[in-house]
C-alpha cells in the first residue's frame, strides 16, 4: 500500500520527468457528470478496457494541469457507497482500498458530487475522505442548483473540510481552470475530517481496526476504512470481495455482532445515520436555500422534468412513447445499420479483389481471401449495428430515459425473476444478439445480467430472417407465398424465441441461478439535454472493445470453420466431387447424421447446420452449394430458384426431403439453436470464461433437439 | 402505516425500517433515515415499482420493499 510503488499497469510520462506520474482517481455518484468532466479532462487521451476479471469498464486517461504537467487519471465506475453492492462499486472500491494489482493505488482523489443534490453525494465523499488522502471536490452542475434557488458556498465547504471545492459546470467547461489549478498544487492539505463514530461502535472500529493491520497487512487508515465498511453493510465477504479476512478479523467482528444483536443495537443503521448527521450539519452550514430539496422541488428544471415523466409514465402515453422509441431504436438497428454493412461488404469485396490479384491462385490465396479476410469481414459487419445501438443506449441513458423505461418495464420483467433493466439487451437482440449481450452490462447484479445474457440469443435476429424467408418458401412451395402465410410464420417463429427466453430467464431464476428477486432501487435522474460528444466517445469505446477482443475470437474461428469447410481437397481422380461433401464438413455433416436422423434431417442439412456457426443466413448460401444451385446477384430470384431445389431434393429412397414438417422443424431449430461463434466469442468474454458460452451452447441446441424432435415425431406420427 | 399505502402526491415522515436485509443498506445509505421525510411521486403504470422524491432526488423501489417502511403521514395538506 505504498502510494509510490511503480506499476506496470501506469502508462509511462509522456514528460522526460524522471518522477513518476501521480496517479489521480475520479469518483462520484453515478448521474453526476463524471464522464463529461473525465473527457474535459483528458481528451482523447484516454485508453479503455476492462478490468480483468469482472466485466467493467476500465478508463484511464492523461490530463495535464494547469501547470502542464502530466497526470494518470483514472475515471472509476460510478458508487453510491464503498459498501459495494455491483460489481461497478466493488472495481471502485478495490482500487480505491489499494486492494488490485492491476491498477496503481491513487495518490489523489477527485471527487464530483451533483451540486443540487448535494446530501446524497456526500456520503460517499464522507466515505472516501475516511481514507485520509488528499481529495479535490469538485461540484457540478453549480448553474442547476442556482436555478433550484440554491446557493452552495464552495468557499465554506472547503473550509469546513480542509480541501479545495471547486464549482464547475463540466457541460460547459466551466470550472475546469480552477480544477487544472488545484491539481498543479504540489502540496494538496489532507481533509480535516473529525467525525464522531457513534460510541456503541467507537471500540468494535478501534478493535477490527487494529486487527486488520496486524492480521491482514492494511495500512492504518486502509483498516479504518475497511472496519467502518464492515460494520455498514451485513455481509463481510461481499464487502472483502476477492480478498477474504483473516479469521481473527472475521472472529472479532462476530463477536460484536452477536453482542449487538443481544441488545438490539442497529449498528448499520447508526453508522450511517452518523455520517448523514455530520452531512447534514454541513449541508445547513454551506447550502442556503429551503432545506431537504423542496427548493428544487419547485424548481423549473424539476418541474420540466416532472411534467416530462407524467407523460412518459402515463398508463397510455407512457406506453406509446416507449414504443415509438423502442421502435425507433429497432429500425435504427434492423434497417439503418443494413447501408452502411452494404458499404464493408462492398469494401472488402474491393480489397479481396486487390489482394486476389497480388497472390498467386494457391492455397495460399483461398486462406487469405476466403479463410482471413471473410473473418475480417465476419467481424466489422456487425460494428454498425453495435454502434447504432450503443448511440440510441447512451442518448437515453444520458437524457434520463433509460431509468423511466425500465421503471415502467419493471413489473413485467419481475414476472420472470428479472427487473427493468434486462429489458433493452434483450429487446436489441431481436436485431443481433451481440449488441444484446454488451448492452446487459447496465443490468448490476451478476446473476441477473448473465440470466440475461444466457437467454438473449433466442430472441430471433437479423440472420435467422433469410433462413426464415427461405424455409417458409420451400414450405409452400408456390411462386407467390401468401402474406398471411409468411407473415404468421414469421410471428409464430418470434413468439416461440420470445417464448423460449422469458421461460428459461423464469427457469434459471429457480434453479441453477437462484436469487433473491433482484431490486428496484434506482435513481430517476432529471431529464437532461444529452451530451453528444460523450454518448459518441462512449459508442466509440465500445464498438473498439468489442473488435479488440471479440474479434480476435471470431477471426480465428471463422478460419477453422474456412478449414473444416475446404480440406481435405478432393482426390485428384475425381474432379468432379463436390468439394464441400469431401470437406471436413461434409464428414461431419454425416457424422451428424444419426444425431439429427429423428429431426428429420439428413448429411447435408447437417452440412448446413455446421456451416451456421459462422453465421446464421450462411445457411442459404450453404445449400446453394450442396444443391450445386448458381447464386446471381438477384436476391430474390436466387431464393426462387434455390427454392425449387430444394423441393426438388429427395432422399436415397426418393421421398421428398424438404417436406413442409421438415421445413417447420428447420425453423424451429433455428429459433432454439445457438449457431453463432460470434455470439459465443462475445459471451465468453462477456462472462470472463469458457463456462457459460459452453453451457449456453448447450442447453440451447439440447432444447432445439428436443422441440425438433418431439414436433417431427409427432408429426410423422400424424401422418405427415 | 406503511409506504406501500401511501397516496400519490403524500408525504410522510420514515419512521422505522428493518435492520437487515441487502435492500435496507442501500436504502440506508441513499439517505432514507428515521426521521427523513419522503414523498411518494407517482406508481409505475403496471401497479409496481413505486417512484418516491427524498432529499432533493427521486428514487424508484418495489412495493414488497415499501411494504417494510414504516411511516408517519403527514397531515394532508391543504
Amino acid at each position: 500500500m505504498n502510494p509510490s510503488t511503480p506499476s506496470a499497469a501506469v502508462p509511462p510520462a509522456p514528460s522526460a520527468s524522471p518522477a513518476r506520474t501521480p496517479v489521480y482517481a475520479l469518483v462520484g455518484n453515478p448521474n453526476c457528470g463524471k464522464s463529461t468532466l473525465f473527457n474535459a479532462l483528458t481528451g482523447l487521451k484516454q485508453k479503455v478496457g476492462n478490468y480483468p476479471g469482472v466485466t467493467v469498464e476500465r478508463k484511464v486517461g492523461t490530463a495535464y494541469t494547469q501547470h502542464g504537467q502530466p497526470l494518470t487519471l483514472i475515471d472509476l465506475p460510478g458508487a453510491y457507497s464503498l459498501a459495494a453492492r455491483s460489481p461497478d462499486e466493488a472495481v471502485t472500491r478495490d482500487v480505491l482500498l489499494g486492494r488490485r494489482t492491476d491498477t496503481p493505488t491513487p495518490d489523489r482523489i477527485i471527487c464530483i458530487a451533483d451540486a443540487t443534490n448535494l446530501e446524497r453525494n456526500l456520503y460517499l465523499v464522507h466515505q472516501i475522505l475516511d481514507l485520509g488522502r488528499p481529495v479535490v471536490l469538485v461540484l457540478n452542475m453549480m448553474d442547476l442548483a442556482a436555478q433550484a434557488g440554491l446557493t452552495v458556498h464552495a468557499d465554506r465547504l472547503s473550509r469546513e473540510l480542509g480541501i479545495p471545492v471547486i464549482p464547475c459546470e463540466a457541460a460547459r467547461g466551466k470550472g475546469l481552470i480552477e480544477l487544472k489549478l488545484a491539481l498543479s498544487r504540489p502540496d494538496l492539505p489532507l481533509p480535516r475530517h473529525a467525525w464522531a463514530v457513534p460510541t456503541a461502535l467507537a471500540p468494535a472500529v478501534a478493535e477490527l481496526q487494529a486487527s486488520l493491520m496486524a492480521n491482514d497487512a492494511k495500512a492504518p487508515l486502509v483498516a479504518r476504512a475497511e472496519a467502518l465498511l464492515l460494520l455498514t453493510d451485513n455481509d463481510p465477504v461481499r464487502v472483502a470481495g476477492s480478498t477474504a479476512h483473516s479469521a481473527a478479523t472475521t472472529q472479532i467482528l462476530e463477536t460484536w455482532k452477536k453482542r449487538w444483536a443481544a441488545d438490539a443495537t442497529d449498528w448499520s443503521g447508526a453508522l450511517v445515520a452518523a455520517r448523514y448527521d455530520v452531512i447534514g450539519r454541513l449541508a445547513q452550514q454551506t447550502i442556503t436555500g429551503p432545506a431537504d430539496g423542496s427548493a428544487y422541488l419547485g424548481s423549473s428544471a424539476l418541474q420540466t422534468s416532472d411534467r416530462i415523466d407524467a407523460v412518459v409514465t402515463h398508463p397510455v402515453w407512457g406506453w406509446a412513447i416507449f414504443a415509438a422509441i423502442m421502435a425507433t431504436m429497432f429500425f435504427g438497428i434492423f434497417t439503418l445499420a443494413s447501408i452502411p454493412m452494404g458499404w464493408i461488404e462492398s469494401l472488402v469485396a474491393t480489397f479481396s479483389d486487390h489482394v486476389s490479384a497480388l497472390i498467386p491462385p494457391g492455397e495460399f490465396h483461398d486462406l487469405v481471401i476466403d479463410g482471413a479476410l471473410a473473418g475480417v469481414e465476419g467481424v466489422i459487419i456487425f460494428l454498425p449495428q453495435i454502434l447504432i445501438l450503443f448511440f440510441f443506449i447512451g442518448l437515453l441513458e444520458s437524457t434520463g430515459y433509460m431509468a423511466r423505461a425500465a421503471f415502467i418495464m419493471d413489473r413485467v420483467m419481475s414476472r420472470v425473476g428479472l427487473n427493468g433493466k434486462s429489458f433493452i439487451p434483450l429487446l436489441s437482440s431481436y436485431a443481433c444478439a451481440i449488441p444484446g449481450i454488451m448492452a446487459a452490462r447496465t443490468i448490476e447484479e451478476p446473476k441477473d445480467r448473465l440470466v440475461t445474457i444466457l437467454v438473449a440469443p433466442f430472441m430471433s435476429c437479423s440472420a435467422r430472417l433469410p433462413v426464415y424467408l427461405l424455409l417458409i418458401a420451400a414450405l409452400v412451395g408456390a411462386n407467390e407465398v401468401p402474406v398471411g402465410t409468411q407473415v404468421g410464420l414469421m410471428l409464430l417463429m418470434y413468439a416461440l424465441g420470445t417464448g423460449g427466453a422469458f421461460f428459461f430467464a423464469w427457469l434459471f431464476k429457480k434453479t441453477l441461478l437462484r436469487g433473491a428477486p433482484p431490486l428496484m432501487i434506482m435513481e430517476l435522474p432529471p431529464y437532461r439535454l444529452p451530451r453528444v460528444r460523450d454518448v459518441l466517445y462512449q459508442m466509440a469505446e465500445r464498438g473498439w472493445i468489442f473488435v479488440k477482443r471479440a474479434g480476435t475470437v471470431i477471426l480465428a474461428l471463422s478460419v477453422v470453420l474456412w478449414f473444416l469447410a475446404n480440406y481435405p481437397k478432393p482426390p485428384a481422380d475425381q474432379p468432379d466431387a463436390d468439394p464441400l461433401a469431401h470437406s471436413y464438413a461434409g464428414k461431419a455433416g454425416h457424422i451428424l447424421e444419426p444425431v439429427i436422423a429423428p429431426l428429420g434431417f439428413d448429411w447435408r442439412i447437417g452440412i448446413g447446420l455446421i456451416q451456421s456457426f459462422a453465421a446464421r443466413e450462411v445457411f442459404n448460401s450453404s445449400m446453394s452449394v450442396i444443391f450445386a444451385v448458381e447464386e446471381s446477384d438477384d436476391e430474390a430470384a436466387s431464393r426462387a430458384q434455390l427454392r425449387d431445389a430444394l423441393h426438388a431434393a429427395t432422399r436415397p429412397d426418393g421421398t421428398a426431403l424438404f417436406t413442409p414438417l421438415v421445413c417447420l422443424n428447420l425453423m424451429v431449430f433455428y429459433v432454439f439453436a445457438m449457431q453463432c461463434i460470434s455470439t459465443i466469442a462475445v459471451v465468453k468474454r462477456e462472462t470472463g470464461g469458457w463456462k457459460w458460452p459452453l453451457f449456453q451452447l448447450g442447453y440451447m441446441t439440447g432444447t432445439a433437439w428436443l422441440a425438433c424432435f418431439v414436433i417431427y415425431q409427432a408429426g410423422r406420427a400424424l401422418g405427415f | 402505516m406503511t409506504l406501500a399505502q401511501l397516496t400519490v402526491g403524500a408525504s410522510a415522515t420514515l419512521k422505522a425500517y428493518p435492520q437487515a436485509g441487502p435492500a435496507f443498506t442501500r436504502l440506508r445509505e441513499m439517505g432514507l433515515l428515521p426521521g427523513t421525510r419522503i414523498t411518494l411521486v407517482r406508481i409505475a403504470p403496471l401497479g409496481d415499482p413505486l417512484e418516491i422524491q427524498v432529499r432533493g432526488y427521486r428514487l424508484s423501489l418495489r412495493k414488497t420493499e415499501a411494504a417494510l417502511v414504516e411511516i408517519t403521514p403527514e397531515p394532508a395538506t391543504p
